[in-house]
């Protein structure tokens, strides 16, 4: 029987309610007195000196309030990165400056040059095409490679190279890792690249700033995923604003997917601006600006090896990335290559050595951060691919290769310093095995070929870490911020329930689920219970979502103060009661002591602490509100086995997802529905990576692909009906509600089995195909078909 | 978008009018001009919208059989209403999406003459006639390359002229972005020769493919073309497809329209 409420309930989303129905508010709906618009000038060349600016003509325009270039930041803080790499020789990353509009060069295409506030949005337009620039053009730094030979044009003239880092991990395994590789039975070798992606929230990005010329208080209203996170970073270290003198808010925020993390120079610039021209500035960002200043994702160029020995054991495996970090080090741009994927790279194997070398590279592009799986499908595309290969090289199932080869014992310590704490590998791939039906390949093979075309199977594993993170430990990795969640639990005199919590919804349904748990603690309706957060004027200090930990942290940290509450609830009940306090159960709403009739509801009890009337003040104070801070002590360890089938048109080359199954394990599950959407959603972007998605460059730094016309999305009749499974569960061991997180799997697992299928595809018509770099499309795949 | 004055005359002639002031540009359904003035790539002094025009809307059978459609008349009504030219139809039904259907017109479409766009592959496989304020102009005679075609400044399609074929199919292959033909192509038998028309292939934008034309006048089937080649010379290449891939789509798309002609 499905549960109708609390934790297992797919309960149906509140939040959508307002979402599909256009009352939904957003950033943009924002709009206050007097406000004026800015509109950024942007480089239109990655790479040039800036030699002057003129701005006369332009702050003569009609509707001009102020100009302001790079000079009017002179002395103002420079955006910064939130977590310092050490490379391979102990030495800290090469960190350069981000100002908010560009001093003295441009970096990318999109890097703000001047920013024009105006009385609308269209005089501001005007008034920038009056700027004249004097741009002289330097060398564009595109090709990673490139960037870091010798001799290459320097993207920052101040570091030494446009080496960001070079990092080893573990490096004390190095010379272990090459002699095992030297002495395999068999070395599968790959060199692969993952492409460079946009996340096209649906919502682009906005910003509002307002200053109150009474009080000297900021706000900045914005498309954040954590707005405390910005307060910090752009209060403490941009523009010198203490905390308690600036309010952030991210109201409803439609969609992020990792790219409204990052603190941005547009939110910075709103901020300063609005006190500068003493009134609020509001910025929107085009599609077509999106494209050139949000942060970008993955990008990786790689050379990967796995040795085995006779028996196909895995005995080593090493890797080689160069990870492009763009013009500027965006907020968690160093941590992504580094520690969100090479603490991955042992996947569900038990491969005893392994070797992961990054080199992080500046070039004349967008900055590239966290986009959904941020790391993680790196790491999870090129071992699964790396493993298929080997499996195909040694005719062995591919299948069988990796339960050979599986982690079977919990907990396990990885020679890539993460310990999973639970998982059963054999359990999902069975479960796979069943859900896609993969026993009926054979024959959906041979109907395929009756319609002349070519099918294929792939098959793969992925492990994730999720639930960033411990904080002590993240410390120690060079993160500059705790990764801790907090939530406040207000219980209302009538007994409903406001939780403020650090968490931020944009699109994931904390609305609804995190209701769900606390309806199943207290036993009272979902419905009496609201979530509040998205402002740091309500919330405790948070630091909001991404790395799918907001129900494993920030759902952890509301169980926390919701325990106390209940804790302390059950102190006046007991007094109420007149019965000892060890004697009083909470159930189904009502406090009852132990072997007796005799309770109190839960409605009765709140009233009493907020009209304490009859009450033991002399022991405990009135109210009930609670707050709890909660620090993971290990990350959780999300895993799955993942299937597609594809035809491949002979004639064309172009891929059709013909099914798609994912058998996860997400741990304990508090709303089945919400993480079939989770998953959907991510394997439609996994899906997006592995056939379409490819934000391209020229060799001038142009971005090829800056439009819906030629970066292409995934639409519906590119993705299958999915057969998605989360019945596996292997709790989470460390987090009070045993949850892992599942927000980011589909987008991690799915782009090596859409690879495996195209592959197996081609082999089995007999083509000498090994690989083909994302996005698969049908012109690439027709010319790896025809050599 | 730049600041422009907005008419909207309900007959051809004001329309004429109205496009003569200096700067003036005409507005059809808006699918391709309304973008650009939103990235400010146009700035026209006047927008002459041929919307409110009713004698350029609306589907109709000719004296001789053949089917006339306005050129204010929307991809959508076309899909619906033009069952006579089941292909032409079938085109007209899987152009862009359902925005673009139902605001998109014909007559937009075959003054811009983007060379990716499906009605101009339709237009000059069948040999149809435009007709405009001043002229009428066969289609052999309208396409003169990329966006260019042979209208004047200030021309107005009303309308366009399709004989209709024995057989016709058009195939394309959509490039995954914009969805706009990779390549594109439209074969129609008439009683006197097969025409071929191939759009998204070439730097020229749409032609005719006459090779082909050739061996399905004489044979209409797939084989005819199997020996043919289309060279990749002129083709365009871009992120999505080489020119070398566009010319095998050439010819596995003229093959499957032959295949799909009904």
């Amino acid at each position: 029987m499905p549960k109708d409420g609390g934790i297992g309930a797919s309960s149906k989303r509140r939040e959508d309610v307002r979402f599909l129905t256009g009352r939904g508010r957003y950033t943009d709906d924002i709009n206050i007195n007097n406000q004026t618009y800015v509109h950024f000038l942007r480089s239109d060349v990655a790479h040039a000196t800036i030699k002057g600016i003129d701005t006369s003509s332009a702050d003569a325009m009609p509707g001009v309030v102020r100009i302001f270039t790079g000079a009017d930041f002179e002395g103002i803080g420079s955006i910064p990165c939130g977590w310092q790499v050490t490379d391979r020789h102990g030495e800290p990353m090469q960190e350069p400056a981000h100002p908010v509009l560009a001093q003295g060069k441009v970096r990318h295409v999109g890097d703000p040059i001047c920013a024009v506030v105006a009385e609308s949005l269209e005089q501001a337009r005007d008034a920038a095409e009056a700027i004249e620039l004097d741009l002289e053009e330097l060398p564009a730094v595109v090709d990673m490679k490139a960037a870091v030979a010798d001799g290459s044009t320097k993207v920052h003239d101040d570091l030494t190279s446009n080496l960001c880092y070079d990092w080893g991990f573990v490096e004390e395994n190095r010379e272990a890792v090459d002699e095992a590789i030297k002495s395999a039975a068999h070395v599968t070798t790959l060199e692969l690249v993952n492409n460079r992606l946009v996340a096209n929230p649906m919502e682009p990005r906005v910003a509002v700033g307002d200053w109150n010329a009474g009080t000297d208080d900021y706000t900045l209203y914005t498309t954040s995923q954590n707005p405390h996170v910005i307060r910090l970073l752009m209060g403490a270290f941009v523009l010198g604003i203490p905390e308690h003198k600036l309010r952030v808010v991210a109201p409803d925020v439609g969609g992020g997917f990792g790219t409204k993390i990052f603190h941005y120079a547009e939110e910075a610039f709103c901020t300063f601006a609005a006190k500068q021209v003493g009134r609020p500035v509001k910025w929107t960002s085009s599609r077509s600006e999106a494209f050139m200043s949000d942060a970008h994702g993955r990008d990786h160029v790689t050379k990967i090896e796995l040795a085995l020995d006779a028996d196909n054991n895995f005995t080593a495996l090493r890797t080689e990335t160069y990870a492009n970090m763009g013009a500027y080090l965006s907020t968690f741009a160093p941590s992504i290559p580094t520690w969100l994927h090479g603490t991955l790279m042992a996947g569900n194997y038990k491969t005893p050595l392994i070797y992961v070398n990054v080199k992080a590279v500046f070039t004349n592009t967008v900055p590239v951060d966290a986009y959904r799986g941020a790391g993680r499908p790196e790491a999870t595309f090129q071992l699964e691919r790396v493993v298929d290969k080997a499996a195909r090289e040694l005719g062995v199932d591919p299948i069988e290769l990796r339960r050979q080869n599986f982690i079977t014992e919990f907990p396990y310590a990885t020679p890539v310093a993460v310990e999973y704490d639970t998982g059963d590998y054999h359990a999902t791939m069975d479960k796979l095995a069943e859900i896609g039906d993969l026993s009926g390949f054979e024959a959906r093979l041979e109907e395929s070929k009756k319609r002349g075309k070519l099918r294929g199977l792939g098959v793969n594993c992925y492990i994730e870490a999720c639930g960033i993170a411990p904080s002590n430990l993240v410390g120690q990795l060079g993160a500059r911020a705790g990764l801790y969640e907090s939530a406040t639990v207000r219980v209302n005199a009538t007994g409903s329930i406001s939780v403020m919590t650090g968490s931020h919804s944009h699109g994931q349904g904390h609305e609804t689920a995190f209701p769900q748990v606390i309806a199943e603690m207290i036993g009272i309706d979902e419905s009496q219970i609201e979530i509040v957060h998205g402002d740091t004027a309500t919330s405790p200090m948070g630091m909001g979502t991404y790395g799918s930990r907001s129900l494993a942290v920030g759902g952890s940290a509301m169980v926390r103060a919701a325990e106390k509450v209940i804790n302390k609830a059950k102190k006046i009940a007991s007094h109420l009661l007149e019965a000892s306090e060890a004697d009083i159960e909470l159930k189904d709403g009502q406090f009852t002591v132990a072997g007796t009739d005799k309770s109190v509801a839960w409605g009765d009890v709140t009233l009493a602490a907020y009209v304490p009337h009859n009450y033991p003040l002399e022991e405990i104070e009135p109210g009930l509100e609670e707050t709890a801070f909660y620090d993971p002590n290990n990350f959780t360890y999300p895993s799955g086995a993942y299937c597609c089938e594809v035809e491949v048109d002979p004639d064309t080359g172009k891929v059709t997802i013909e099914s798609f199954a994912a058998a996860d394990d997400f741990g304990n599950i508090v709303n089945p529905m919400i993480v079939s959407g989770q998953v959907h959603g991510g394997l439609a972007q996994g899906i997006g990576q592995a056939l379409l998605e490819n934000c391209s460059y020229d060799e001038n730094g142009q971005i090829l692909s800056a439009s819906y016309m030629d970066y292409a999305m995934p639409r519906a009749d590119d993705v299958p009906f999915y057969e998605v499974d989360h019945s596996c569960q292997t709790p989470c061991t460390h987090n009070p509600l045993g949850v892992k997180g599942c927000g980011e799997a589909g987008a991690i697992g799915s782009p090596p089995a859409v690879v495996n299928a195209v592959v197996d595809a081609l082999q089995r018509a007999g083509k000498d195909v090994t690989h083909i770099d994302m996005p698969l499309t049908p012109g690439k795949v027709w010319a790896a078909m025809n050599g | 978008m730049y600041a422009f004055e907005f008419e909207r005359p309900t007959t051809v002639d004001d329309a004429v009018k109205a496009l003569a002031s200096e700067d003036a540009q005409a507005l059809g359904g808006g699918q391709t001009l309304i973008p650009t003035l939103k990235q400010r790539l146009a700035a026209p002094e006047t927008l002459v919208s041929l919307g409110g025009i009713a004698e350029m809307k609306g589907v109709c059978i000719g004296d001789s059989g053949e089917v006339c459609i306005g050129g204010a008349t929307s991809h959508a009504t076309v899909a619906a209403e033009a069952g006579q030219y089941p292909a032409l139809a079938e085109l007209a039904a899987h152009i862009g999406d359902p925005a673009v259907r139902n605001r998109g017109t014909i007559g937009g479409s075959l003054a811009n003459n983007d060379p990716s766009a499906c009605y101009p592959a339709a237009a000059l496989g069948s040999n149809a006639t435009i007709i405009t304020n001043k002229r009428d102009i066969a289609a052999d005679d309208y396409f003169q390359g990329m966006f260019t075609t042979a209208l004047e400044e200030g021309e107005i399609i009303t309308e366009v002229r399709f004989p209709v074929p024995e057989k016709a199919n058009y195939q394309k292959f959509v490039q995954p972005a914009s969805r706009f033909a990779l390549v594109g192509v439209f074969v129609a038998k008439y009683s006197d020769g097969v025409r071929v028309a191939v759009t998204g292939a070439s730097e020229e934008g749409v032609h005719r493919w006459s090779e082909a034309e050739e061996a399905l006048s004489a044979d209409f089937s797939a084989d005819a073309i199997s020996g043919l080649s289309v060279p990749a010379d002129g083709l365009i290449g871009d992120l999505h497809g080489t020119p070398e891939y566009r010319a095998h789509l050439v010819k596995v798309m003229t093959g499957r329209a032959v295949t799909a002609s009904a």
